[in-house]
């Protein structure tokens, strides 16, 4: 335990030194959502409500989306694994008495602390200094809020793990994230919120992982009646049942891995 | 020796030619790679595509545009913004470049840098995405019943490489700001792809501030919106002068001059990282 602290301790370090490239991100990311909320607004302003979503709604949730963005890392980064699989350094972290999935989630979870509080936060701000923001007043519903973004945080690992694993397969990722960049935004309702998608569609988007990477959370943020359950409490299970499902799976995934891999001297 | 100007000036795009060709080259080696990665391109073009769709289909009209209308902007702006990612998208790894090094080793080869920079890893994947935005574009021009007078079948094709240009140059010198801040490559991509957001929708959207700025800071309503209003024949719902529709080459050739201005510049102050 001690060296999973440690190992995301580095994880946060180490993105707390890219200081200007945080500064640009917030940028990139106020930027776009200031966009879609601009785009979106028009859209309501001619439609009033759209499936159970208003102005409001539409326009948290693409803040939400925003400052999920780098946390979620839904568009990359990829895992630094994926590239130690492909040149055989995976060799040293194979060596080390931790398990391979765990430290990895450590590194990953410190880097997606850092993006929460030094990304998210500010993207997040932003919108809600120019936009008129849903924002909850119940202080619990911020506890669940925050519950969630750490859970997407998880899903998002347990899905790039799961990438990354495809590296001892594959060799070569760039195919897997071809795929993924192309899913992901659209099925987390970054793209556009699943809301306005057609209701067939969109129900089978909301029960898949990404839909946890941003849907959910957006929707317990807002706390809509279409998350499993119809509370926010809901949302948080299926999050919980993915995270469980998707770690599981990698580690799974890692045990079979492990046994073919061979890495070449030199 | 003073070289003539004819190839003083033809020098760089020849030299761009044969450099991205190397790349093809290269690339062909693993087709299916090639051809599955490209698909998948135009697959990422369709959805964005679709979310245009979404939006105009919930909304029936945005600004007084439908969705052949909201197509024809969407087109126009992805088809540039494709065509400028291809030719000049590399050049927002200049800071990556830097960092490693390899800027360093660009300088001393006997090719203008911009080219080594702009061809770095060049890539005829990025068609996946100007395929399909053309195929949308030349759609939308037939949906929308356009009427062909001379003046817009001529300058139809001005328009376009007007649009092209002024991309490449935003890109261009977006860039530029990496010689000062290596890290600050998601910064230009808020100009860079933001520009292509923001200019997938009719810019009469986002309200008359917006309208104003792209027209006259960051000159993006150039790329799609200018054009569609002069291609529709429709007075700008802004109140802004219809002149302003002709004005593409020129601002093309203005932001050109920024862009050189900007890259001499830098590259002038570059001082090697020394790794």
């Amino acid at each position: 335990m001690r060296v999973h602290h440690a190992v995301f301790a580095r994880g946060l370090r180490r993105y707390s030194t890219y200081r200007a490239a945080t500064l640009a991100h917030v940028l990139t990311n106020s930027v776009f959502g200031v966009i879609n909320a601009m785009v979106l607004l028009a859209l309501f302003d001619a439609r009033p409500e759209i499936n159970g979503y208003d102005a409001r709604d539409a326009v948290t949730q693409v803040f939400v989306a925003q400052a999920l963005l780098g946390v979620a890392a839904v568009m990359g980064p990829p895992l630094d694994l994926e590239e130690r699989i492909r040149d055989g350094a995976v060799a040293t972290d194979l060596l080390r008495p931790v398990p391979l999935q765990s430290w990895w989630m450590a590194d990953d979870l410190g880097r997606a602390a850092f993006q929460l509080v030094f990304r998210s936060v500010p993207t997040f701000a932003v919108g809600a200094l120019l936009f008129d923001l849903r924002l909850p007043d119940d202080p619990g519903r911020w506890v669940a809020v925050l519950t969630s973004f750490v859970l997407a945080a998880v899903v998002a690992f347990g899905l790039r793990y799961l990438y990354a694993l495809a590296g001892f397969w594959l060799t070569d990722t760039r195919g897997v994230w071809a795929v993924a960049g192309l899913l992901g935004p659209v099925a987390a309702g970054m793209l556009l919120p699943l809301t306005l998608f057609p209701p067939a569609l969109a129900d089978v988007l909301r029960l898949l992982p990404w839909a946890s990477m941003v849907q959910v959370p957006a929707e317990v943020l807002l706390g809509k009646e279409s998350l499993p359950g119809g509370t926010a409490a809901g949302g948080l299970a299926l999050q919980a049942l993915w995270a469980a499902v998707l770690l599981a799976l990698g580690a799974l995934l890692t045990s079979r891995a492990t046994r073919r891999v061979v890495v070449q001297g030199g | 020796m003073v070289e003539p100007i004819r190839t003083r000036v033809l020098w760089p795009p020849r030299i761009y030619v044969r450099l991205a060709w190397t790349w093809c080259r290269a690339l062909s080696q693993y087709p299916a790679s090639l051809v599955l990665l490209t698909v998948f391109v135009s697959l990422g073009a369709l959805s964005e595509m679709a979310a245009v769709v979404i939006v105009f289909g919930h909304a029936g009209e945005l600004a007084g545009f439908g969705v052949a209308e909201g197509l024809l902007v969407y087109g126009l702006s992805a088809t540039a913004f494709g065509c400028a990612d291809m030719l000049m998208g590399s050049v927002e790894r200049l800071g990556q470049h830097i960092r490693t090094g390899a800027f360093d080793t660009m300088l001393t080869r006997p090719v203008p840098p911009l080219v080594l920079l702009a061809t770095d890893q060049f890539t005829p994947r990025r068609l996946g995405r100007i395929i399909p935005s053309a195929a949308v574009l030349v759609l939308a021009l037939v949906w929308c019943d356009v009427d062909w007078t001379p003046a817009r079948v001529l300058m139809l094709p001005v328009l376009l490489v007007s649009s092209v240009v002024i991309c490449c140059a935003v890109w261009t010198a977006s860039s530029c700001v990496q010689f000062l801040v290596t890290d600050a490559r998601a910064a230009a991509n808020s100009l860079t792809y933001g520009g292509q957001a923001l200019t997938e929708y009719p810019l009469a959207v986002y309200g008359r501030e917006v309208v104003r700025s792209a027209t006259f800071v960051f000159p993006l309503a150039f790329v799609s919106w200018q054009p569609a209003l002069f291609l529709l024949g429709r007075p700008d719902p802004t109140g802004l002068p219809d002149a302003l529709r002709l004005a593409p080459p020129l601002v093309a050739l203005l932001l050109c001059a920024v862009a050189a201005l900007c890259w001499r510049s830098g590259l002038r102050r570059y001082r090697s990282t020394g790794s």
